[in-house]
This record gives C-alpha cells, structure tokens and sequence, in this order.
C-alpha cells in the first residue's frame, strides 16, 4: 500500500529533522544474548540431572559459574546502555510496575541471589540435595527472566515487528538453544547419549526458531504497512538482508544440519561445531531484529 | 480538566515560529527539537503542493512512554499533560523505543529524556504554550477538551469529519488533534525521505543517540 502511495503522489519529505538514528545499539544485543546463555544453562542443567543424574553431578558447580558469568555479562550491558547509570538505584526505590524493565530487573536481581546460593551450596556446603532444591525454584524463576525481555519489545508499541507470543517463543527457544549449545561444550565428560540428547534439543530449538522467523518474513507483511516497510530491510537488497540471511544460516540452519550429521556419525566433534555456530549466530539473528525496527521514521 | 492540542494544516504556512519558540522556551539543545515543522512536497512538476505539518508529542491517554518508564519519570498530571521529571530518569531509553510518533529524544547535556510537555510550566502560570502565543496564523489550538465551550472543543464540533489523530491503531487515544490532515501528513510511510532534505544531521560534536546519523 504505501509503494501505490508513493507512486501515485510522488510525495517527498523536503524539510525535516535527521531521524534519530538506532536508540538501543549492540549492548542490548549482547544484554540479550548473554540472558539467553545465562538462564539457558541452568534450564539445561535441570534437565541433565534429571535425565542423567550419575555423569551430569559434577557440573553442578561449573555449569552455576558459567551462568553466573554470562548473567553478570548481561547486568553489565543492561547498565552501560543506560544514559544515566549511575542512577540504576532508582529501579529499586521508584520502581514502576507496569513496566517490563522494573520487573525484570528485580527478577534478575533475585536470580542472581538465588546462582550464589546454588554455587555456595555446591562449593562451600557441598550439599546436593539442597542445591537441587534451590535449583528448582531458580529455573521456575529464570522462566520470566528469560521472557521479560519479550514482554519489554511488546511494551515498544512502536515497533510493530515486535508481538508478544512470537518474541516469548523466540525468547524461550533463544535460551534452549544457547543453553544447549553451551552445555555440549562445558560438558566434556558427559557421555555421547547426554550430548546426543543436547543436541536433539539444540536442533530442534533451531528448526523452530528458524519457522518463527521465515513465517513473520512471508506472513508479517500481509497484516501491517509498518511490518512491511521494516522486513524490506532484510528482504532483497535490504540493508541488513545479507546480515539476516547469515545469522539465519549460522544459527538454524546449519546446526540442524550438523546435529544431523552427528547423530549419524555419532561425532562429537561435529556437535560441538554444531554449537559453536549457534551461540555465534544467535547473536547476529538476535542483532537484526533488534535494529530493523529502529531504521523506520515514526513521525 | 484534559488539555489538549489541534492544528488546523488549512493555516499553517510552515513559517517555523513555533518551532523557534519552543527551542528558545525550553531550552532544546542542538540536534534535538521537541516541536518541529515537517515539509512535504506533492506531485510532479508543475501540479506539486508543499504540506506543512507541525509534531510534538501527543499527550496520549493510553501512553506507551509512560508504561514502560520504569521509575515513573514520565507521569501524567492532572491536567492530562505527560510530563518528565529529568532527575528521577534513568536514561533507559525505553520511552524513546515505545512512542509511536518519535516524540522523545536523549538530551545531550542531561543524558535524559526530553519532549514536549506542552509548556507544562508556563500553564502552570496560566500562560498559553510558548508555540500557541508565536504562531502567526493561530494554527495551533490549546485548551481543556472537557470544557464543551472551550476554544479546541468548538473547533472540534465545527470540524467534526475533518478531525484526525496520528496513527489511530496504536491505541495510544492522542489529545493532539489535527484538521485539514491526510495520511501525507500524519503517515511518515506515506512519503519518501531522500538524503540531504534534513536539518541538524550534519553536525559531529554532542550527538543524542550514538550511530547512523
Ligand atoms: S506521543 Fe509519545 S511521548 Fe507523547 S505521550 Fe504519546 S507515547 Fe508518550
Ligand atoms: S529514558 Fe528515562 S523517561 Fe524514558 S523510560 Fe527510561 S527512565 Fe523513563
């Protein structure tokens, strides 16, 4: 509709101010990114000790640290995008509970709690039975930790791309697949059936996303002109279409393949290939859509 | 009391007064505006016309920059105004992600967010906004659209089928009116932008947010 506009009017915007130019740059990328390693690990960790309880007891240690640093990863990116960090303390004593922000950040704080007290029942206490216990309640609680960032795009009325149950689902499957990924790597003594099962989670995590993204691509534009003009970015010759198509390879389609592969190769080094290239893809599809929506003129 | 703000484009002539009072009044550093005349041009030569169109922020009633603030610096007032408060800001940029209408902006020297509070203090003194007293033609309409008998009330009955609000499907219920509008000058999708048309986007030094400017 707005190319029949434009051609039928010809009209041209002669005077104006520059646009604004991107507002949230690659440290929300990598806030985003970070999160998804952060909580996906501990999902991962919870089901491994479920699944395979004798030769996944050891990561309880490593696999908390690897959280903790890549939760840390993402607090550190979460504040230095902020204009005013200095100011962060306002969340804590004016916060604003309709807003996404307010509430993720004090559910990340309480993450956050609850990885020290993971890592000082394994490390200090070495307490089992109790880190498990703890560790229940941290995954129920890294659920929203991994969805708020969802529900933040979605409060972005602006940004018409960004819907709600579909940023949920990309946000959940960016977290099994990155915690997946990550998990076939840190866990070098687990045995080929545990990384296999990883790795079905990895490859399937990834053909889902990778549908997500093909059908906003087809089926966005048929509902909104905003869709449609922010999509020709990656449609095309679109600016960022050769950085969408990359991150869609890299992070979906090969790994599937490879996963593939491994299964019928039982090769564990082609696995790790497999998540390598995930966790380096995700950040790149993550980045594209972050920065598409923020190239269009709102006024 | 919902104050409340209409623009008759049959008026404007695209003269900028408004836009100069507004910078002078609040101070709006450079690279940054609150209030700004956008012009387009229509047509082929020699059937083209030049629209003007004035933007500010909406003063919605439903405002996505006041949900997603999360520490409460953007709040409305009693008056309907969503107003700022630069000390309790944390320079998140979630506001400037969730306005529709690109109203909000990062100040450079405070590092917070800005925009038009439709003079918020100068009513505050009974004083009209400092854009209504400078407009040459009266283009710009203020007042409390609950009170029937007000200016912009009027104008909205004697106006009632030519009375628009930008991007009506985001929700957001504006109190920023406008008359003789059409979706060339309330759509940004509805025109081109080529390079080389804008003001401030050759400047280098004290930019508000950072990249592809
Ligand atoms: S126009 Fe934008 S800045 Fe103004 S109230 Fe509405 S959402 Fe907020
Ligand atoms: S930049 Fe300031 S005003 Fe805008 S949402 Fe963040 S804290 Fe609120």
């Amino acid at each position: 509709m707005v190319h029949e506009t434009l051609a039928a009017t010809h009209a041209v915007v002669t005077l104006d101010v520059g646009l604004p130019g991107i507002v949230w740059p690659w440290k929300v990328t990598m806030n985003m990114w970070a999160k998804s390693i952060g909580t996906g690990i501990i999902f991962m960790l919870f089901y491994l000790l479920k699944r395979y309880p004798k030769e996944s007891g050891n990561l309880r240690f490593s696999s908390t640290v690897v959280a903790l640093v890549f939760i840390h990863m993402f607090l550190l990116f979460t504040l230095a995008d902020l204009h005013q960090p200095l100011r962060m303390w306002h969340i804590f004593f004016y916060p604003h509970w309709t807003s996404a922000i307010t509430v993720g950040a004090w559910m990340a704080t309480l993450f956050v709690v609850m990885l020290f007290g993971m890592a000082y029942f394994s490390f200090v206490k070495k307490d089992n039975a109790k880190f498990d216990k703890l560790m229940f309640w941290t995954v129920i609680l890294g659920i929203p930790v991994t969805l708020y960032t969802a529900a933040l795009m979605s409060e972005a009325t602006a940004r018409e791309l960004w819907q709600m149950p579909t940023e949920s689902a990309q946000m959940m499957l960016a977290a099994l697949l990155a915690g997946s990924a990550s998990m076939i790597l840190l866990g070098k003594k687990l045995s080929y059936e545990a990384k296999s099962s990883l790795g079905v989670i990895l490859g399937l995590s990834a053909l889902t996303a990778f549908i997500l993204y093909q059908s906003e691509l087809i089926f966005g534009p048929m509902k909104s002109e905003e869709v449609i003009a922010v999509l020709a970015y990656v449609k095309g010759n679109g600016e960022y279409a050769t950085m969408f198509w990359i991150g869609q390879f890299v992070a979906y389609v090969l790994p599937m393949l490879l996963v593939a592969l491994s299964r019928s190769g039982r090769s564990e080094s082609i696995l790790k290939l497999a998540a390598i290239l995930a966790l380096v893809g995700l950040w790149v599809v993550k980045h594209v859509w972050l920065i598409i929506p923020q190239l269009l003129p709102m006024s | 009391m919902q104050l409340g703000f209409l623009v008759d484009l049959h008026l404007c002539m695209g003269c900028k007064g408004c836009e100069i009072a507004c910078k002078v009044e609040n101070e709006v550093p450079l690279s940054t505006w609150r209030l700004r005349v956008k012009y387009v041009d229509v047509g082929m030569f020699p059937e083209t016309k030049r629209t003007f169109t004035p933007l500010r922020c909406n003063h919605c009633e439903n405002a996505p920059c006041e949900r997603i603030c999360p520490v409460s610096a953007l709040h409305y007032l009693e008056n309907g105004i969503v107003n700022i408060d630069k000390e309790r800001c944390i320079g998140c940029a979630g506001c400037v992600m969730a306005c529709p209408y690109g109203a909000i902006y990062i100040d450079p020297e405070t590092q917070t967010a800005d925009k038009c509070t439709y003079c918020a203090h100068r009513i505050a003194s009974s004083m009209m906004p400092a854009c209504v007293v400078a407009c040459p033609v009266e283009a710009n309409i203020f007042g409390d659209l609950e009170d029937p008998t007000s200016n912009i009330s009027q104008y909205i009955q004697d106006n009632q089928g030519d009375v628009q609000v930008r991007k009506p499907e985001k929700g957001t219920d504006p109190h920023h009116f406008y008359v003789g509008g059409g979706n060339l000058q309330l759509n940004p999708l509805a025109s081109k932008r080529v390079e080389g048309y804008s003001l401030f986007n050759k400047l280098t030094t004290k930019m508000p947010l950072g990249g592809h400017h």
